[in-house]
């Protein structure tokens, strides 16, 4: 029998057979330790830690991370899966190394967001919510990211791209896919 | 972008323009920590909480508390742990100047903090930073340890027996979470859904602790409060507004930006025409989103020789609010049907799914928009939407719902002709395409 744990089929913690679980670097453990030093409660450093565990495996929160940060954190599987899919930060399927998130509220859409997203998907072959063939790209409408005043904006990552327009993003995706540009994941 | 203040000496952005603006060096050479050192040299705790009562300082962050009073509802007699927690969730629509204020002036709100700490006796505290501001967590985390390094964090804070920690905390891009309950069930480790008040987490807040949670303007504004005293802090503005307030000023407007203005700003058309220096391309003014997404929307007569004055009283007098100070401008390419579309959809992805009116009432406003726009419009959709509306505002666990309901109430009111319009395209046609029932 294969293991299957997703959101809406949790492996229970008494579960026979225990999932695999990931391994860090001692670097990372390193990390780790000074963000779950911050807390008196270990649970607290869950988003922190969901963050390098999802750096580290891929983008997103595959089973072995998922198995480590319940364990790491003294708690369920299920309790990792109730947080990370409440936060949209949180991937809990694999995302492009490059992530487009175009911001689509007000101040951005009424400044030509809906333009960046066109040319975008023009570039790029996919729609928001997508990631193309080879895993290169993602493409997501994101909700306001507090970059109004610089408006229209996305970021790559955690990079923030602002006033942006059709020739920033072509100039942008040229150097993703030379790789000159940083994933901005970190 | 223009940071800067408009008919007052700048307080809080007093060094954002400087170069190196953020590191110690900086801070300290224009001023910085001589609050701190002023309240360690000789106040006691409850003078503190007095200054800033006096201060009529009220919270930045959007519902517009007075500060001094919630800090006073910490009991003084208990014997757990207190903590401060800066509200860094910067997520209301329209609404960008504690990313600045961060950015630009880190020590600021670290000394701010330590000022807080001290008041109410908190000796570890936490600023929490929504994910997407990945950034400012590393700037800010980059200032504590210059802080920490020169003796102005940890142990023995400048060689007296005051002992304060700050710490970062990373959100996760969730809305909900700059509401002060869920914020700390999300900094507990749980999903950021709001708790039941009371108790008030100046009671029972973080790890069931007394807490005091402060959004990042109003901790930045402290330390001036203490160096010239809440009396004069409060002269700055109003006798129920003190001190100055930062617009975050978006949209159709040539000179988007910060703005620092002293409360009771007169007026909000000179605001507009002049200071952000008029509407773009030569377009008419059509309205205004004062205070972030959630506030009512200002039609262009509701302002233009008006003489709304830009405080609490006097935006309310106007038919709206301060809420966050995210000033969103529309001219008149704009269509208020499509942009209270545009906020409903804000919400329905942000309502948290704890309580059934806000999680099904927002699900429903976005499909009854998505009808109208489709196409599928009805002779009573208006009343339709006025309808859901009505049973989320007042009846959702957290003010999320009410922030969903307000634009909506306001925009069909203020803009029945474009609602009209939509509706009118599908109303002689063959219904929804969704069959929705109409009441």
């Amino acid at each position: 029998m294969s293991q299957q744990f997703t959101p809406n089929n949790p492996l229970p913690q008494e579960a026979k057979v225990p999932p695999k679980m990931a391994v860090f670097p001692p670097e990372v453990e390193a990390e780790i330790e000074r963000h779950l030093a911050k807390y008196p409660v270990k649970r607290s450093a869950i988003l922190p830690l969901m963050f390098i565990v999802q750096r580290e495996r891929g983008g997103y929160l595959d089973p072995p991370g998922v198995a480590y940060l319940a364990d790491r954190l003294g708690v369920r599987i299920t309790d990792i899966w109730e947080v990370a899919t409440f936060y949209s930060m949180i991937n809990t399927e694999p995302v492009g190394r490059y992530h487009f998130q175009i911001c689509r509220t007000l101040s951005c859409k009424i400044l030509g967001a809906g333009k960046i997203t066109e040319q975008c998907t023009k570039r790029l072959g996919i729609k928001p919510g997508e990631t193309n063939d080879d895993g290169t790209f993602s493409l997501s409408e994101v909700e306001c990211l507090g970059s109004c005043g610089t408006a229209p904006m996305m970021q790559i990552g955690f990079d923030y791209y602002e006033n942006l327009t059709t020739e920033k993003v072509d100039e942008l995706i040229e150097k993703c896919k030379s790789g000159e540009l940083s994933n901005g994941v970190r | 972008m223009f940071i800067g203040a408009i008919g007052c000496e700048p307080l809080q952005l007093r060094r954002v323009s400087l170069e190196r603006s953020r590191t110690l060096d900086v801070y300290r050479r224009n001023g910085g920590y001589e609050a701190l050192r002023k309240v360690l040299d000789g106040m006691s705790p409850d003078d503190v909480i007095g200054e800033v009562k006096k201060s009529a300082l009220r919270g930045r962050g959007g519902a517009g508390f007075p500060t001094g009073m919630k800090w006073s509802f910490v009991p003084k007699d208990s014997p757990k742990a207190r903590y401060v927690v800066c509200n860094a969730d910067e997520s209301e629509p329209g609404t960008f100047k504690d990313r600045y204020l961060m950015e630009r002036d880190p020590h600021l709100l670290i000394e701010g903090m330590l000022i807080a700490g001290y008041a109410l006796g908190a000796r570890v505290n936490y600023i929490y930073t929504r994910g997407e501001y990945r950034y400012l967590i590393e700037i800010m985390d980059e200032a504590l340890e210059e802080a920490r390094t020169a003796g102005l964090l940890g142990d023995r804070v400048l060689g007296t027996d005051f002992n304060c920690e700050i710490y970062t905390h990373t959100g996760a891009g969730a809305y909900i979470c700059g509401e002060e309950t869920a914020l700390l069930n999300s900094l507990e480790g749980l999903r950021g859904h709001p708790r039941m008040k009371p108790p008030f987490p100046a009671v029972a807040g973080l790890y069931g602790c007394p807490t005091v949670v402060n959004n990042v303007e109003t901790l930045t504004a402290v330390p001036d409060i203490i160096k010239m005293g809440g009396d004069a802090y409060k002269a700055l503005g109003t006798e129920k507004s003190g001190g100055t307030k930062l617009w975050s000023v978006s949209g159709h407007v040539a000179r988007p930006g910060v703005y620092e203005l002293p409360m009771g700003y007169d007026d909000m058309e000179k605001f507009i025409m002049e200071d952000c220096q008029g509407i773009t391309n030569g377009r008419q003014l059509k309205a205004v989103i004062p205070g972030g997404s959630s506030v009512y929307i200002m039609p262009a007569e509701d302002i233009i020789g008006r003489d709304v004055r830009m405080d609490y009283e006097g935006l309310v007098a106007a038919g709206s609010m301060v809420g966050s100070g995210g000033f969103i401008v529309l001219d008149d390419t704009v269509d208020v049907f499509e942009s209270t579309k545009n906020l409903t959809e804000f919400y329905k992805h942000e309502s948290c799914g704890w309580c059934t009116p806000c999680r099904e009432g927002t699900d429903w406003l976005v499909k009854v928009f998505k009808r109208i726009e489709s196409g599928g419009g009805r002779p009573d959709d208006a009343q339709l939407l006025l309808d859901i509306v009505d049973n989320i505002e007042g009846k959702s666990f957290c003010p999320l719902g009410d922030a969903a309901a307000w634009p909506i109430q306001s925009a069909i009111k203020k803009f029945p002709e474009d609602f009209r319009r939509h509706i009118s395209n599908g109303a002689s046609g063959d219904g929804g395409k969704e069959g929705l029932p109409t009441a």
